[in-house]
């Protein structure tokens, strides 16, 4: 597992935007997990306040498309064809974790999915699942 | 589609004052009759990968949910959405590299408490977009205060 945050992470590392955010690798529950925890600069709704919805879309698409690259690293990068965003509660001032889960890798399609939560697994905040094109091998 | 905005007070708040989107520098262009325009000027420091040069789609993905929140409010005053219900985002092509995005997002359909929106983003032509989203919103009831966003 320390190999696996390991290489999530130099990931990230390599992301300007994921580093925008804040975002982090780590693991729960035997699981590796993107961890973005709270920073002002990412509030949406000053009245709640909450997370803003693209935040917690981005966090999720970079949460599929590490586990992809983790798990089928090609030579060209995977790239998101589309993700649906289902936001189930706000996403409060506090730290998010997000997992992706892939359903199915076939030779040039991921169909994959991925659940942000804040307190618990059991609540989540946000669902998204979508489909991205495998980059080439090499 | 008119260029003049309606709501200089809410196109303020959703451009202005909005902690998310300052950090990402995003722009109001216009917001008339269920319509709204926002950019993102292309930054460094907010590209997909080091040595890319392309906006990331996330910076994508938040100005289109942006957008699409302030063409509901660009319908009337008292439909300001609440909560995005849910986004689907289609992405077309990668941003030109060094190139800022504008989106045009547009709230075709509203009850006292649903919105629907369609909205597209494109770096130097709305006829060759990079990524097209399709949204529904949760609206606050037209007695309910109307909130901060």
């Amino acid at each position: 597992m320390i190999e696996k945050i390991a290489r999530l992470q130099a990931f990230l590392d390599a992301r300007p935007y994921a580093q925008f955010l804040g975002a982090r690798a780590d693991a729960r529950d035997g699981n590796l997990v993107l961890v973005l925890p709270f920073s002002p600069h990412l509030i949406g709704n000053t009245a709640l306040p909450a997370l803003h919805g693209g935040v917690i879309g981005a966090i999720m698409e970079l949460s599929a498309l590490s586990q992809l690259s983790l798990d089928h690293p090609r030579h060209s990068p995977h790239q998101t064809i589309d993700v649906t965003i289902e936001y189930l509660r706000p996403g409060r001032a506090q730290t998010t974790y997000v997992s992706a889960h892939l359903k199915k890798v076939g030779r040039r399609i991921a169909n994959i999915q991925v659940e942000a939560w804040q307190d618990s697994p059991a609540q989540p905040i946000a669902a998204m699942r979508g489909h991205f094109l495998l980059g080439a091998e090499g | 589609m008119s260029e003049v905005p309606t709501d200089r007070v809410i196109v303020d708040r959703m451009a202005n004052s909005t902690p998310q989107a300052i950090a990402l520098g995003f722009e109001a262009i216009s917001m008339a009759e269920g319509r709204a325009m926002m950019r993102a000027p292309w930054r460094e420091d907010l590209v997909e990968v080091v040595g890319s040069r392309a906006l990331a789609s996330g910076v994508i993905t938040t100005l289109m949910d942006h957008c699409s929140g302030m063409a509901v409010a660009a319908v009337e005053e008292d439909r300001f959405p609440t909560a995005t219900l849910d986004l689907r985002i289609d992405f077309l092509r990668p941003a030109a590299p060094g190139a800022g995005v504008m989106v045009e997002a547009h709230c075709y359909k509203s009850t006292d408490t649903l919105a629907f929106v369609r909205a597209t983003a494109w770096d130097a032509s709305p006829d060759d977009p990079i990524a097209t989203v399709q949204a529904a919103f949760v609206l606050n009831g037209p007695q309910s205060p109307r909130p901060t966003l």
